[in-house]
């Protein structure tokens, strides 16, 4: 089947650098695998939408990482003017990418996520951010981590091991956004895994396991090839294995999305999976997990894209 | 088990590679490149304000008359003519030289590249102005030397505090190769050494026999008066001098040059030939035709004219917009204007903030490799217009204004720790 496909990446988010390259990424992996298929390249600006129209692409792939192109505002666009696209819904997208929306909704759904607390800047200023920073360490207890409750790529976060470390931590989070999420720190292995949609349903993909260096899977420990030590399959037994994918899929089912999304979570000693965020659009970047993932369990980027843009057009 | 690094050679690299690291900042930087942006941090000319249609006519005759010469290898000294020519273009700053002098490079940066490999052993110490120029301390770093950061005042690189370093230097059993100083319309500084600082300065240099590497990119582009006078005329065998056309012409032809002594040139032209065995033959020829059919000098009062405008635009602005607590230089010449924040203030955390806020600037840490410069940034005019700059002081104020109101909230209005580690910014915004 001839189809055209823009891949959608760039913007005007802190990530459009690592939103590039993913784009670009599975372009290729796309004009590789399926011959038949035209692929365009797009940039987010101005003069998008009329390049849809007179283009009338069969289906559009948002790989756009951040605001925008997960906050369910660009979906909610590409509906209203009729065109298809891979990856979550706007609403769907709009609840995953809104890290404690997500958590209430996966622990409904009967999942284990870390105790937070979510506050606007405004809160501290009116109650006095000393007074709230205590009481929210005396709750949570250290060590913690600060991230902005939207964002990705770790962009704006940091673990807190004591109250000195606290007010630098806020102020990193909210450079990204107007809430900043403090959230117990859970000791144990970080795994992530991915999970897309088949004509049969979700399956998740091989788990990866991170070592990032000094323990904390930052920007820097992200994008440079060599720094972290993936393991994939995730070094944990069986039963452990299939736990954790269950809370990927069931984070999948349980925010509503389709297509392709990736879970991250910690497991602790006793085994417990703390489930973290989900991303509406994985990184495809050459040190991102999605891409690992796929890799080993035998499908190749390409062919997996491609099997979803069928799978789009014909409105599932 | 063994996991994945995504990297095989990544046990194979060379100690200098550390620190060669993704950045978030530099990730923010592909977000200024979007016009959305006003961006006051990339230092690129403005060369739309060149006269394209001549160019375009010089280089179609020059390919027409001279093609098989000027796309050949040439010579790795650089074109004969050229470097007549580059004594003319350095007399404005009172540089006295022979042709045999001058080694043409691939920009100045090159030139830069040459020296530090031709002088500095891993561990050497080269001592730069507190903050200096980004791209020469990536150079620095990726020879091993060790940079010793000095003190500046409103006149440039402070010559007690220069001497005191070098003491210091010394006592502690190192050894002090090269002083690197752009003394002329300082990037990121903004501000220029005058003439008796400049004495100072080579007096210290001479007295304790250590080379002096002079950077002088902008020395043409002064909005008052002549020419700054190079140091290099005052010193023919203790000072390497550095010039480019990047500025006065047109960066994207990457040609600039370097003038030293003999025995040092001899080095550089070795050196050259074996990082890229000639510069452009094609490049050079450019600039050698540009030079002798065009009327350079006046275009140079254009570029002068045109940054003095955006300089005047961007100080109103500030003068008008900026916080209180805010200060900076007023440059004299050049693309730049050191901003200093108030008190506890992070420019490198403020970023992100700013390019929400669809403005940009450098943060002061890329201009240091010690971690200082957390509390400044620099401010680039040359490249938007009046009106854009404005618009970019505004919306930077804003965001000072809210940064202020976050330090508040936190009390983090104290003193800031140093930075950990250095930022390389891409060539655009160096």
């Amino acid at each position: 089947m001839s189809l055209s496909v823009v891949v959608l990446a760039g913007g005007l988010s802190a990530e459009r650098d690592v939103s590039l390259r993913s784009g670009r990424r599975v372009a290729e992996a796309l004009r590789a695998v399926a011959p038949d298929f035209e692929v365009i390249e797009s940039d987010l600006d101005g003069r998008l939408l009329q390049q849809f129209a007179d283009q009338a692409p069969d289906c559009v792939i948002p790989l756009l990482h951040g605001a925008a192109g997960e906050d369910g505002a660009l979906r909610d666009v590409l509906d209203c003017a009729g065109i298809t696209f891979v990856g979550a819904s706007g609403e769907a997208a709009r609840l995953a990418f809104d890290k404690p929306v997500a958590k209430t909704l996966v622990a409904s759904a009967g999942i284990a996520t870390p105790a937070s607390v979510a506050l606007p800047h405004s809160m501290f200023r009116e109650l006095g951010a000393a007074a709230v920073l205590d009481v929210i360490a005396e709750h949570l207890g250290f060590p913690l981590i600060v991230k902005p409750t939207k964002g990705g790529s770790a962009l704006g976060a940091s673990i807190v091991h004591n109250a000195e470390e606290f007010p630098a931590a806020m102020v990193g989070a909210f450079a990204y956004c107007d809430v900043a999420l403090m959230e117990r720190a859970v000791i144990g292995t970080e795994v992530s895994i991915s999970v897309i949609d088949t004509v049969d349903g979700p399956i998740a993909l091989p788990s990866v396991q991170i070592n990032a260096p000094g323990g904390m899977y930052d920007y820097n420990a992200r994008y440079t090839a060599g720094t972290t030590e993936f393991f994939v399959p995730a070094r944990i037994d069986t039963d452990l294995s299939e736990a954790a994918s269950a809370v990927a899929i069931t984070a999948h089912v349980s925010l509503g999305l389709r297509h392709w999304s990736r879970t991250d979570m910690i497991i602790d000693a006793d085994g417990v999976c703390w489930f973290l965020e989900t991303n509406v659009a994985p990184g495809m970047t050459e040190t991102s997990l999605f891409p690992q993932s796929l890799a080993a369990s035998g499908f190749s980027l390409g062919e997996v894209a491609a099997d979803l843009v069928r799978l789009a057009v014909s409105g599932r | 088990m063994t996991g994945t690094r995504l990297d095989p050679w990544v046990d194979s690299y060379a100690a200098r590679t550390q620190g060669m690291t993704a950045s978030e900042i530099r990730a923010l930087f592909a977000v200024a490149s979007r016009p959305e942006v006003v961006s006051l941090a990339g230092g690129m000319p403005f060369v739309q304000a060149l006269p394209m249609e001549q160019i375009a006519a010089t280089v179609s005759r020059l390919l027409t008359e001279r093609g098989a010469t000027a796309l050949q290898y040439g010579s790795g000294q650089g074109d004969v003519v050229l470097r007549e020519q580059i004594l003319q273009v350095m007399a404005d700053v009172k540089v006295n030289a022979h042709p045999d002098d001058i080694v043409v490079t691939t920009g100045s940066q090159m030139a830069l590249d040459l020296v530090t490999r031709v002088f500095c052993d891993p561990g050497d110490v080269v001592l730069v102005e507190a903050p200096s120029y980004v791209g020469a301390l990536g150079v620095f770093r990726a020879y091993q030397a060790d940079v010793v950061h000095v003190a500046m005042d409103d006149q440039g690189l402070n010559p007690v505090a220069l001497a005191e370093a070098i003491a210091a230097v010394r006592s502690s059993g190192r050894t002090p190769k090269m002083i690197y100083t752009i003394p002329s319309f300082h990037n990121p500084a903004g501000v220029t050494q005058g003439p008796e600082r400049r004495t100072e300065i080579l007096t210290i240099a001479q007295r304790e026999g250590i080379l002096l590497l002079e950077d002088d990119p902008y020395g043409l582009l002064g909005f008052d008066g002549q020419p700054p006078r190079a140091i290099r005329a005052d010193d023919d065998q203790g000072v390497i001098y550095l010039g480019s056309f990047s500025k006065t012409i047109a960066s994207g032809l990457r040609v600039g040059w370097a003038v030293a002594p003999h025995g040092v040139r001899e080095k550089l032209v070795l050196a050259a030939e074996s990082a890229v065995l000639c510069p452009s033959n094609f490049a050079q020829m450019t600039v050698s035709d540009y030079l002798a059919t065009q009327p350079w000098r006046e275009q140079i009062k254009v570029f002068r004219e045109l940054y003095r405008d955006r300089r005047d635009a961007l100080l109103g602005a500030m003068d008008q917009l900026m916080p209180a607590g805010t200060t900076w230089t007023v440059p004299a010449g050049g693309f730049y204007s050191w901003i200093t924040l108030p008190q506890g203030l992070d420019s490198k955390a403020m970023l992100p903030r700013a390019i929400a806020a669809l403005v940009a600037y450098v943060p002061g840490t890329g201009f240091f490799v010690d971690g200082q410069g957390r509390q400044q940034l620099r401010l680039s005019y040359c490249y938007p217009d009046t009106d854009r700059i404005r618009e970019g002081v505004r919306r930077l104020a804003a965001v000072i204004e809210s940064e202020l109101d976050l330090a508040h909230t936190f009390g983090t209005t104290h003193a800031l720790a140093d930075s950990i580690g250095q930022v390389n910014p891409a060539p655009d915004i160096a």
